[in-house]
């Protein structure tokens, strides 16, 4: 069964890969498809196998390489927690799929699309499956080319094309860190397999281990190195440049890979290695550092953001900020289960907001939209579900998972606890208030997009809050498609999406509403220990998800009350007051601006990262190479040589091959003489 | 073991075509056309013969296999031939790109087509030589001879500046290759042979090693190319017509990591143990200083011939590391960039023979019209980059890993690599291939033909087979490799004995 679910996306990769010209887009859509609902059911069985029943097991696939004492297998470690990531992987990649038949219907290239999308979810489900870290690594590259491949998607886009080349270096980055945490734990455990590593970290808590002519904490460093590329793959603080721009893909590509499923790869990862996080105290506190910062820092930027996706995009970054505050401050289980749920309500925003965007034939800018709730009102109704989700409205799933992680922050009792714990709150105010901005710039108050939907100029009066359009923030090519599509649309009033686009985001609502309330128990509550069965570790000393139940009551409602308060603000600016967003704005020129830059990261990693590496390459080639070697070396001599060959050449035109088997016997008589001479 | 064996048969083998193809007569079409199936057929032949050597093959002996051997220039000096799990593969490398290489000069070689074929046909049998000698002086006769094929397909059939580049690579290379005859005949005035098992066995006082050590070093660092001396290959591989470089990429530079393994680390131990710090240095500065030339290159066949120059520094930082990972992931980093590099320039000659130049400025936007080259250089591209799954990504794993259990620095500089890797291969492909195509003169330019994806579809495939599945590959390598690595031990241990007694 697992060989099913792991290999039924990579068949599907091949046929539309390598036949979707001669098959055709449609019979391309439905076989990648189909084969990814059989994938999701079966997940769902080995879901409730494995978590509620007993059958965590091991599946070895075949030996990938053998060298001295490294042993790497392709295999899959079946446990909850995988098990868990599956339902999450096939069911969201199913849905996506489907999602997309109606949303790419316009677009020529959909075999190519649909193949990778059977790539991404194939090599994410060998990451998520993984027995060993090796194997954890060519699933975290391998989504990182389907991911590169998806943002590129639209290749006549030079944004498109920056974004989906900075997505894949900036990753990189986090796999360098990667790849050292890999041979640390190899140095250290003779070994990369978990099962080969998790039993004996123990023995290993007190070892040092000397990493660039420091004595480190041996499985703090490890941990450290690993958990840079959780880092880069989880867009966190410093290694998050990549994931707004990763936008410039196609809508549900930003709803599989960078909200649900690629993204969370990293908290994914920290999770698995539980274990040696464990005994690592400073790197779980890096981990909530990290984390808290990142939950702020993106929310803070999804406040001025116009860009429908960029919204939820630096929404997401914010959320997984949450999970690894969860990882970091030891409640493992709080981490993992605000993945689970946020996999739901995250998808459903990007694919509503695809609506949207289908809706308004591929406008993003949410300057232009308003008032949509009349046109499109199911997929509103969605978008106000999955909102309500993630800002934690009460008994939604959100509510369930973000709050144990704000509590489990406060229950840490450490500084970074504490820390992380002000973030989370102040960053749950921000969630709501942006959340609800967005909702109600999209689908209430005036509609800003009536005359003239594609003439910039005619719109720059009424900018919204006083900004310069910003070209970059529409899907050129698919616009392009879209023009052609206008005539049959009539004039440009909004549409709801066919049932395709629209059956996903239902089931995605129902998973949004019900997921909390079903699962909580199993993943954070009484259930705990059975559902998990160690997938999870935690120290005996860990007790934190037992004492989130036994905090002051004022904990515990301060989410909630963040909620409120950032829904009220929203309320008030963007409907009661529509004046005063520009106003304040205008107020606070230098804050707004540092914001709506995202902070100015992309300018400052240009100037220290970029452009240096460029003239450093340059300086290496043109003085380097051409003027301190060759000029030093060869050219000097060769100078000389080719004023004598150049007479020889001219004698022998015609025959120069005569001359190179002369050289051949003058060569071999050399050597023979050298030897004799050297015999006697 | 007199008789001529099947490794006399791949030298003959070569050359017979070679005859051949000179005892056509005139210039005709038909000559021509001859000539190249002729050499087609020879390098298959070749190929099949080798597999058969490869068939009978024992991967789990360290020892010399095949081994067959005549009188030639003395008792002594003999022609002696023999393979084992470290030259085996490198040998299958050889014979199984040739036939590439002629079919990539199908069409693109216009002009001396007959002598083009018998150049390159001398070329194989010296690689193959190369490989397979078990005599030292044997070795070094094939390893120069080497040299003059190539300087004659680069300085001939090369492109504008090809007298230059010819004349540099030959400087450079002949300028190692004396310190190394002096060092052969060093080693013959102590030892009393020239046969490579005896060396082996036999052990060289140590400051004798030093000086030994560097001579060879000299030879094998211009082949590699290590840093400093690397800037003859940038040249040779733009000026060189495209098969050459798939041959100079694919198995030339070989030479250099065949030539540490088989020479310097087994019959020196003490010496690479004393030069190892030397050779981390230059590794670690080739792998990011020639990356970051790699990006700022303005040519494509210079951009892959600086990245081959960053991925031979993976192979020499992994063979002094001296540890499993790092000598069998460097032996595997040479066989996988030979299949990768081989492809690559393959690839740029597909669009060169169609625009006539190299310039990433007169590209843009070819997959609007060349799908399929598009997925063919995208797969070289991530194989390019060690993304795993490919076989690239097994060697650089392997000799970063080695590289790492014997000093955290060079691992930790290394493995920048990777990001400067990514960062160079995936603007060179979004240069060419992504984009709209706009430039009038690719507006006609057409996808592959029949015979460039029969010449592609086997190089990609092993790629990912053995980026899945490298054992056939490393398996060859374990046996020697233990060896080697006992007898390097050994000298290791008799070092820390003298340095106790020194006490």
């Amino acid at each position: 069964m697992y060989h099913a679910i792991v290999f039924l996306p990579l068949v599907g990769f091949l046929i539309a890969g390598m036949f979707g010209r001669v098959l055709g887009a449609r019979p391309s859509e439905i076989i990648t498809t189909a084969l990814l609902f059989v994938a999701a059911v079966l997940s769902w069985v080995s879901f409730i196998q494995v978590g509620f029943g007993d059958g965590a097991t091991r599946v070895q696939v075949a030996q990938w390489m053998s060298v001295g004492d490294l042993q790497v297998d392709w295999a899959f470690r079946i446990d909850t927690l995988t098990a868990m990531m599956l339902v999450v992987v096939n069911t969201v990649s199913a849905l996506v799929h489907l999602y997309s038949i109606g949303y790419m219907h316009e677009d020529p290239h959909r075999p190519r699309f649909f193949a990778y999308l059977s790539l991404f979810t194939f090599t994410m489900l060998m990451l998520v499956t993984a027995d060993n870290l090796v194997q954890m690594f060519f699933g975290w590259e391998g989504v990182g080319l389907a991911s590169y491949l998806l943002i590129g998607f639209w290749y006549q886009k030079d944004s498109a094309n920056a974004a989906a080349m900075k997505a894949f270096i900036v990753n990189r980055v986090g796999d360098f860190g990667f790849l050292l945490g890999i041979f640390t734990v190899f140095v250290l455990f003779n070994g990369v397999t978990f099962d080969q590593i998790f039993p004996r970290v123990g023995e290993f808590a007190n070892a040092r281990f000397n990493f660039l002519g420091i004595e480190w904490h041996a499985l703090t460093i490890a941990c450290l190195l690993l958990f840079m590329g959780a880092m880069g793959k989880s867009a966190q603080f410093l290694l998050h440049t990549w994931l707004p721009d990763a936008m410039e893909g196609p809508t549900p590509v930003s709803a599989l890979i960078h909200a649900a499923t690629m993204v969370t790869a990293g908290v994914f990862m920290v999770a698995r290695l539980s274990p040696i996080f464990e005994y690592a105290p400073a790197a779980l506190t890096v981990v909530t550092v990290i984390g808290g910062i990142t939950a702020f820092f993106a929310a803070t930027i999804g406040l001025v953001q116009n860009d429908i996706k960029r919204v939820i995009a630096y929404s997401t970054c914010s959320q997984l900020g949450y999970m690894f505050v969860g990882l970091g401050v030891g409640a493992y289980g709080a981490g993992v289960f605000h993945l689970f749920t946020h996999a739901f309500f995250k998808a459903l925003l990007f694919l509503g907001a695809g609506s949207v965007i289908h809706a308004m034939h591929h406008e993003q800018d949410m300057r232009h939209m308003g008032a949509l709730r009349r046109y499109i009102p199911l997929t509103t109704a969605m978008m106000a579900i999955g909102t309500l989700a993630l800002t934690g409205f009460p008994f939604t799933a959100g509510y369930y998972s973000k709050d144990a992680i704000i509590e489990a922050a406060y229950a840490a009792h450490s500084s970074a606890g504490s820390f992380a714990f002000l973030a989370t709150v102040v960053a749950a105010f921000m969630t709501s208030f942006y959340s609800w901005r967005l909702f109600f710039l999209t689908f209430e108050g005036t509609a800003r997009w009536g005359h003239s939907h594609h003439d910039h100029q005619a719109h720059a009066p009424h900018d919204h809050e006083g900004v310069e359009h910003d070209d970059h923030s529409r899907d050129v090519e698919a616009a392009h498609h879209a023009q052609h599509e206008h005539g049959h649309h009539g004039a440009h009033t909004p549409h709801e999406s066919p049932l395709v686009m629209l059956l996903p985001l239902i089931v995605l609502a129902i998973g949004a509403v019900i997921a909390g309330v079903v699962f909580h128990g199993a993943f954070i509550g009484e259930g705990y220990q059975e559902f998990w069965k160690g997938a999870l570790f935690t120290r005996p000393e860990n007790h934190i998800l037992e004492e989130i139940h036994h905090l002051p009551g004022w904990v515990p409602l301060l989410p909630t009350l963040m909620m409120i308060l950032g829904f009220l603000l929203a309320v008030y600016m963007y409907i009661i007051d529509a004046k005063q967003p520009a106003k304040l704005a205008a107020d606070h020129p230098i804050l707004y601006r540092f914001l709506l830059n995202k902070w100015y990261f992309d300018e400052l990693y240009d100037a220290i990262f970029v452009r240096p590496a460029m003239a450093i390459g340059r300086f290496f080639w043109r003085t380097g190479d051409q003027r301190i070697i060759d000029g030093l070396g060869p050219d000097g001599i060769s100078a000389r040589v080719l004023d004598v060959t150049r007479g020889v050449v001219r004698v022998q035109t015609g025959y120069v091959y005569h001359y190179a088997f002369a050289m051949l016997i003058g060569v071999a008589a050399l050597v023979t003489f050298y030897l004799f001479r050297g015999a006697h | 073991m007199l008789g001529f064996g099947i490794l006399s048969g791949l030298l003959i083998l070569p050359l017979v075509g070679a005859a051949f193809i000179l005892t056509l007569r005139g210039d005709s079409e038909a000559a021509r056309s001859n000539a190249r199936w002729a050499a087609l057929a020879t390098t298959i032949a070749t190929f099949l013969l080798s597999l058969v050597a490869w068939a009978r093959f024992d991967v789990s002996s360290a020892s010399f296999q095949l081994v067959e051997s005549h009188v030639w220039l003395t008792d002594t000096i003999r022609f002696k031939l023999g393979v084992d799990g470290f030259s085996m593969p490198l040998i299958l490398l050889t014979t199984f790109l040739m036939p590439f290489c002629i079919l990539a000069s199908w069409e693109s070689i216009e002009s001396r087509v007959k002598e083009y074929f018998v150049a390159f046909l001398v070329l194989e049998t010296t690689m193959i030589g190369v490989f397979c000698a078990l005599d030292l002086v044997l070795f070094y006769l094939f390893f120069e001879a080497g040299l003059i094929p190539m300087f004659l397909i680069i300085g001939i059939w090369g492109g504008k500046r090809r007298i230059y580049a010819s004349f540099k690579f030959f400087l450079y290379t002949l300028l190692g290759s004396v310190l190394m005859l002096l060092a052969i005949m060093a080693m013959y005035w102590t030892a009393g042979t020239t046969d490579i098992p005896t060396l082996l066995a036999y052990k060289f006082a140590p400051n004798l090693q030093i000086w030994l050590w560097l001579a060879f070093f000299a030879s094998f660092a211009v082949k590699m190319p290590m840093w400093p001396v690397h800037t003859w290959l940038p040249d040779a591989h733009v000026e060189a017509p495209t098969a050459g470089s798939v041959i100079l990429a694919g198995v030339l530079l070989k030479m250099g990591g065949y030539g540490f393994i088989r020479v310097s680390l087994p019959m020196f131990p003490d010496a690479s143990l004393y030069f190892a710090p030397l050779v981390y240095a230059l590794s670690v500065i080739a792998i990011i200083y020639t990356s970051l030339v790699a990006l700022m290159q303005e040519d494509i066949k210079k951009l892959i011939a600086y990245s081959s120059v960053a991925h031979m520094g993976f192979v020499t930082m992994g063979l002094f590391s001296m540890n499993e990972q790092g000598i069998q992931g460097a032996m595997f980093t040479m066989i996988s960039h030979g299949l990768v590099s081989g492809a690559l320039f393959l690839s740029v000659g597909v669009i060169y023979d169609r625009m006539h130049t190299r310039e990433i400025k007169a590209y843009g936007g070819l997959v609007n019209r060349m799908p399929l080259y598009a997925v063919v250089f995208l797969i070289l591209t991530m194989a390019n980059v060690a993304l795993p799954g490919t076989s690239g990504f097994i060697g650089e794993f392997l000799t970063l890993m080695g590289a790492f259990r014997s000093n955290t620095w060079v691992a930790f500089l290394a493995t920048s690599g990777v990001i400067l890797s990514a960062a160079y291969a995936l603007w060179l492909y979004r240069r060419v291939v992504y984009g709209p195509l706009d430039k009038p003169a690719l507006q006609g330019i057409t996808d592959l033909n029949r015979r460039e994806i029969i010449t592609f579809a086997p190089l990609i495939l092993l790629i990912i087979y053995y980026g899945v599945q490298p054992g056939p590959i490393l398996d060859a390598f374990a046996a020697p490799t233990d060896a080697l690595m006992n007898s390097v031990q050994a000298a290791l241990a008799t070092v820390k004995t003298a340095a106790v007694a020194a006490h």
